[in-house]
């Protein structure tokens, strides 16, 4: 079983989230160069977080014009895991993986700080080790967080059980109050329809050791494992 | 050839930064603007007058159709 993470100019996310996968998997992880044109051999990709290629243009927008994006595409529609975090998700929708839109957040702040997520799905490859509801605690840190869809995908993915987190507060109940960036139905994280390919702005890598203030973001990289070895 | 790419949020898009926008010019006390949207413009300087290939680049990469729309003015 052997995890990569992708790497592209401007993020700055990949080192923690090889350290992560290290970490807590103890499988082997390597970097995927963004030049890459075949991701042979590899189990699991992960997208992590930061600018890339400057986020110029929109965030993720360019990314998905790496070479090592096809290869990643036809990984994914062969029902490999893809795993975007932050801008990671942002290259996800961008590049059509995910359906919707992170646009800018409403209050135009860049939002950093630990909140709580509330497990809407519990039976995909990237939440088996998580209940039903079960509540998170891991950190944010973007200003382009602001999920949006169209009302009919909206209700598609609400529908088909593809919303896997929401922003709620410490009682678990999704009010504005606990939305940091506007996102429409408190959105923080969706699968795709299949549910191999999964884009979440909070950042579990940040968070799967208690020494960063929250251990819970284990759970989803333990989670991918266990898919892995049931498959 | 040039071309001038315009790329807008579709109107029912909720525009963050045309609304922060807002909120200034109201505190400037210039009541007639009721309303600002925020937008992109791309100056694109063509050689042959290839009018497909800006077409290509304002759907394919300068847009996202999620949330956005485009459109093309041509001198």
């Amino acid at each position: 079983m052997k995890f990569g993470v992708v790497v592209i100019p401007g993020c700055y996310c990949d080192h923690d989230c090889y350290y992560a996968i290290e970490k807590v998997t103890g499988k082997p992880v390597e970097f995927i160069w963004h030049e890459q044109t075949s991701v042979d051999g590899f189990d699991a990709i992960i997208l992590p977080g930061g600018f890339a290629h400057g986020d110029y243009l929109r965030t993720g927008a360019l990314a998905k014009f790496s070479p090592v994006m096809k290869a990643i595409r036809a990984f994914a529609n062969m029902g490999g895991l893809v795993f975007g975090i932050c801008n990671g998700f942002q290259i996800l929708t961008e590049a059509g993986f995910l359906p919707g839109a992170l646009m800018r957040n409403v209050g135009m702040k860049y939002v950093c700080k630990y909140l709580h997520l509330r497990t809407e799905n519990a039976e995909t490859p990237f939440t088996n080790t998580l209940s039903q509801g079960q509540l998170l605690y891991i950190p944010i840190g973007h200003g382009d967080g602001n999920y949006y869809a169209d009302d009919e995908t909206l209700m598609r993915i609400e529908g088909n059980g593809q919303v896997v987190f929401r922003y709620v507060d410490a009682q678990g109940q999704a009010t504005p109050e606990a939305n940091p960036n506007g996102s429409l139905n408190n959105i923080a994280g969706i699968v795709n329809e299949q549910g191999n390919v999964l884009g979440m702005m909070p950042h579990p890598d940040r968070s799967f050791e208690a020494i960063l203030g929250s251990a819970d973001g284990k759970l989803i990289f333990e989670s991918m494992v266990n898919a892995l070895v049931t498959k | 050839m040039k071309a001038t790419v315009i790329v807008t949020l579709k109107p029912t898009v909720l525009d963050p930064q045309g609304m922060t926008i807002q909120r200034s010019v109201s505190s400037m006390g210039l009541t007639d603007v009721t309303d600002v949207r925020q937008g992109k413009i791309f100056h694109l300087q063509l050689k042959d007058g290839k009018k497909e290939q800006v077409e290509t680049l304002a759907k394919e990469v300068l847009t996202n159709p999620v949330i956005e729309e485009y459109r093309i003015i041509w001198e």
